[in-house]
C-alpha cells in the first residue's frame, strides 16, 4: 500500500485505456461506434508480440500492431459505411473475428520472450520528489508519449480544420456533405485511426506494461472497459485520458489491499482468506458501470451527449440527419 | 479507375422476396466456410480434412449426433435471450452473465439446500426452473432498469455484468461449496438431475426385444443403442421457450408494442406505449430465458456448479439470434448448427477456429442484409464517361 506505486502502476496501466479510448473517441466523433475495441487490441498484442519476436525489434511489433488494428477496423467501416449495416452488431461481430484471428495466429506465442517497448526515467525531471517517482521513472516511452498524446488529441478535435471537419461529419454529415466534405472517405479514416490506436493499445500490453501473450486473458476485457470510458469522459480525450489513468491506479490500489495483515488497524480479511479477492476482481468492472450511472447523469443535466449521428448510417441522396 | 460496368444500389421499394432473408443466411454461412478455409490454409492447415472431421465429429453418427443437440440446448435458450431483446433494439452481451447466475440460483436449491434429498425429482426440477430463470431476469434487471432510469448504455453494462458474475461464481465455489479445494462444488443428488436419454435406455432395450415394427425401423435408421446418449430433457426446455417467444413476438399485443417500440421509439411513444417499464421487462425476460439456459447445463449436463459451465454460450447466442433473423424457430436450426461447432471446436486446432468461424459468419450475415434493403445491379458503362 504505498502511493507511489499505486500511482504509478496507475499510469502504466493508464495508458492502455488512453490510447484505446482516445482511438474510440476519434471513431463516435466522425459517428461511427465501433465496439470492436476488444477484438482489434487482443490482435494488436499479438500482432506486436508475434512481429516483435520474428524480427527481434519491438519497435517494428509495435508498427505491426498498429496496422493490424488498422486494417481489422476497417472491415467494420466497409460494413457500416458502405453497407449501412447496424454499427452495434457490427462491432460484435468485430470483436469475435479480432479474437480468433488473434487466437488462430497467436497459437504457441506462449511463454515466449521478444524484446519489448524501452523504459526509462526522464533525466532531471525524475529527481523531483514524488511527482519524479510518479511520473518521470521507470515508465516504458509509451507512457510518455501518452503524455502528450490526449493533449495533441484534444487540440487536433478541438482547435484544428480538420477537427472540425471530423465533428461536422458526426454531428450533421449532410451538412458536412453540402459543405463539400467527403464524409464516407472521412468516416473511413477515422474508424482507420480508431483501429491502428486500439492496435497500439493492444502492444501497450504485450510490449510494455505487462509484456507477454496470454491468449484472450491478455486484454481480459480492457477494450470494453475504453468503450466505457469514452462515454464516461463525454467524448473527451483529455478525461478519458484522466479517466484511465485514475480507472489504472484504482485497479492496481484495490489489488494491493490483499498484501497488510492489518488493514486501518483491523485484520484484514482478504490476508485471511484470499477467496474474497474474487471480490476485489469485481471492482473494476463494477466501477465501470458506477461511473457510466455517473457519467450520463452529468451528461443529462449538462445537456451534453453523444455526436448527434452517433450509429446513423449515412446515406447520400436521402433525408437523414 | 475505370470499370467496365458500374454498381448501383437501389432501394427495394417491393416487398422482400420470402425466400430472401433464409437464402442470404445460408449464403453467408457457406462464404464463411469458405474464407475460414482459405485463413487456414494460409496457417498451414488442410481444410477440407477440418471439413470432414467437422462433420463426423457432429452429425457423423446418433452418439455424436446427441452430443451436438446437447451443446445446441443452451444455445437455443440463448439465442431466443438474444432474439427477444434485440427485437426491441435493445443489445443484451449479457447473456453470458445471466446464464452463470442463472446455473448459479438454481444450484442453491440443492447447495443450501433448500429441499430435502427425498423430494420428488419432478419438484426439485420444477423449483430449480423457477430459481434458474429468476436468476436470470436479476441479472437483467440490473442493467434494463440502469437503462430505463440513467439511460445508461446497456451494452457496456451487460457486459461488464458479464465478468462481475463469473467472479461471483468462481467465488462461491472455490470457497463455501468448494468439492475438497476443487473448484467445483460436490455432485448434486439424482433428483436433481434432468433425465437424459440413456436413462431410459433399459426401458426401451427390453421393449426393443418383441422384436416390433418400431424395432426395425429404429434399426434401420442405425438406432440400435440409445444408452450411452447424453441427450437430456433440456432440450424440451428450449422447443417449448422457443414457441412462447413466438407466441410473445408473433401474436400478442404485448409483442407488438415491442416491436414497435424497436422499430420506431419516436412513434411508440407518441402511441402512449410505456417505454421505461418495457425495456425492464424486456430485459428481465431476455435475462430469465439466459438463466434457463444456466439451470438447464448444471441439471442436465454438469450436475454441479463449477467452472467455465458456458464455452461462451452467451456470445455465441447473439451470432444465433442474428443468423436466424431474430425468429424464434429459426434460432432452433441455427443452435444445432453452432452446437456441432462448439463439438467440433473443443477438438479443432488451433484453439481460437471456432470464435474466428463465428466472426466471419456473423460479417457475412450483417453484410448480406444490405441485400434485403437494396437492390443491386451490374451497369454498362458508358463510353462518354470517358471524357471525364
Amino acid at each position: 500500500m504505498n502511493l507511489e506505486i499505486i500511482l504509478h502502476a496507475g499510469l502504466a496501466t493508464g495508458t492502455i485505456l488512453l490510447f484505446a479510448g482516445i482511438g474510440e473517441i476519434f471513431a463516435e466523433r466522425a459517428g461511427i461506434l465501433n465496439l470492436g475495441v476488444e477484438g482489434m487490441m487482443l490482435l494488436g498484442a499479438m500482432a506486436g508480440f508475434s512481429t516483435s519476436l520474428s524480427t527481434d525489434n519491438a519497435w517494428l511489433g509495435l508498427l505491426a500492431a498498429i496496422i493490424a488494428g488498422g486494417i481489422l477496423s476497417l472491415a467494420h467501416g466497409l460494413v457500416t459505411i458502405h453497407f449501412q449495416a447496424d454499427q452495434v452488431v457490427s462491432g460484435l461481430s468485430l470483436t469475435f473475428l479480432g479474437t480468433g484471428l488473434a487466437l488462430v495466429f497467436g497459437n504457441g506465442l506462449t511463454g515466449q520472450t521478444p524484446p519489448t517497448m524501452p523504459s526509462f526515467d526522464i533525466p532531471l525531471l525524475a529527481s523531483i520528489p514524488f511527482v519524479g517517482p510518479v511520473f518521470f521513472q521507470d515508465h516504458s516511452i509509451l507512457v510518455y508519449i501518452g503524455y502528450f498524446f490526449a493533449p495533441l488529441a484534444w487540440y487536433y478535435i478541438n482547435r484544428t480544420r480538420p477537427g472540425m471537419h471530423l465533428r461536422a461529419v458526426g454531428e450533421k454529415p449532410s451538412a458536412a456533405d453540402t459543405m463539400g466534405l467527403n464524409v464516407y472517405g472521412l468516416r473511413y479514416f477515422y474508424v482507420f485511426v480508431g483501429g491502428c490506436l486500439a492496435g497500439l493499445a493492444g502492444a501497450t500490453i504485450s510490449l510494455a506494461v505487462s509484456p507477454g501473450w496470454y491468449s484472450d486473458l491478455t486484454t481480459s476485457g480492457q477494450g470494453w472497459i475504453a468503450v466505457g470510458l469514452v462515454i464516461f469522459a463525454q467524448w473527451d480525450p483529455l478525461r478519458a485520458a484522466l479517466g484511465g489513468y485514475l480507472f489504472g491506479a484504482l485497479r492496481r490500489g484495490i489489488l494491493d489491499l490483499q498484501g497488510p495483515a492489518l488493514l486501518f488497524g483491523m485484520t484484514n480479511p482478504l490476508y485471511i482468506n484470499s477467496n474474497f479477492s474474487f471480490f476485489l476482481k469485481m471492482t473494476p468492472y463494477i466501477l465501470t458501470i458506477l461511473a457510466l450511472v455517473l457519467g450520463s447523469r452529468a451528461a443529462i443535466k449538462k445537456r451534453l451527449g453523444a455526436p448527434a449521428a452517433l450509429g446513423v448510417p449515412y446515406i447520400r441522396g436521402e433525408r437523414g440527419l | 479507375m475505370n470499370l467496365p460496368f458500374t454498381i448501383t444500389f437501389e432501394k427495394r421499394v417491393e416487398d422482400i422476396p420470402k425466400w430472401l432473408p433464409a437464402a442470404t443466411s445460408i449464403g453467408s454461412v457457406i462464404i464463411a466456410f469458405i474464407v475460414s478455409g482459405i485463413i487456414l490454409k494460409i496457417i498451414g492447415g488442410e481444410p477440407l480434412l477440418v471439413l470432414k472431421f467437422f462433420y463426423e465429429a457432429t452429425f457423423g453418427s446418433w452418439a455424436t449426433f446427441s452430443d451436438t443437440m446437447v451443446k445446441a440446448t443452451p444455445l437455443i435458450m440463448v439465442g431466443l435471450a438474444c432474439a427477444v431483446a434485440f427485437k426491441m433494439q435493445l443489445w443484451n452481451i449479457g447473456a453470458e452473465g445471466q446464464f452463470y447466475i442463472g446455473a448459479f440460483a438454481a444450484s442453491l436449491v440443492v447447495l443450501v439446500p433448500f429441499v430435502s434429498p427425498e423430494t420428488p425429482r419432478v419438484v426439485v426440477i420444477a423449483i430449480m426452473i423457477i430459481m434458474g430463470m429468476l436468476g436470470g431476469a436479476i441479472w437483467g434487471f440490473i442493467p434494463g432498469y440502469l437503462k430505463a432510469r440513467y439511460h445508461v448504455n446497456e451494452i457496456i453494462t451487460t457486459l461488464m455484468l458479464n465478468y462481475v458474475a463469473i467472479l461471483w461464481n468462481n467465488f462461491w465455489i472455490f470457497d463455501k461449496w468448494s468439492e475438497g479445494g476443487f473448484q467445483m462444488t460436490p455432485a448434486f443428488e439424482k433428483n436433481a438431475w434432468l433425465p437424459r436419454v440413456t436413462d431410459y435406455a433399459r426401458e426401451y432395450n427390453t421393449f426393443m426385444e418383441g422384436g416390433s415394427g418400431l424395432a426395425n425401423f429404429m434399426s434401420s435408421i442405425g438406432l440400435e443403442r440409445i444408452s450411452g446418449m447424453t441427450l437430456h430433457v433440456g432440450v424440451a426446455f428450449g422447443i417449448v421457450a422457443a414457441v412462447v417467444v413466438w407466441w410473445i413476438l408473433d401474436r400478442s399485443r404485448w409483442g407488438y408494442e415491442i416491436k414497435l417500440i424497436g422499430d420506431n421509439p419516436k412513434a411508440a411513444r407518441y402511441a402512449g406505449l410505456n417505454i421505461t417499464r418495457n425495456v425492464v421487462l424486456v430485459m428481465m425476460v431476455s435475462g430469465a430465458l439466459a438463466g434457463l439456459a444456466g439451470m438447464s447445463e448444471v441439471t442436465g449436463v454438469v450436475h454441479r456448479l463449477q467452472e467455465r459451465i458456458s464455452p461462451g454460450y452467451g456470445f455465441t447466442g447473439i451470432i444465433v439470434a442474428w443468423l436466424a433473423k431474430l425468429n424464434p424457430f429459426a434460432v432452433i436450426i441455427v443452435a444445432i448448427l453452432f452446437g456441432g461447432l462448439i463439438v467440433a471446436g473443443r477438438e479443432l486446432q488451433p484453439s481460437g477456429l471456432a470464435q474466428l468461424l463465428q466472426g466471419i459468419i456473423l460479417f457475412m450475415v450483417i453484410s448480406s442484409d444490405v441485400l434485403l434493403r437494396y437492390k443491386i445491379k451490374l451497369v454498362r458503362a458508358q463510353t462518354t464517361v470517358e471524357a471525364a
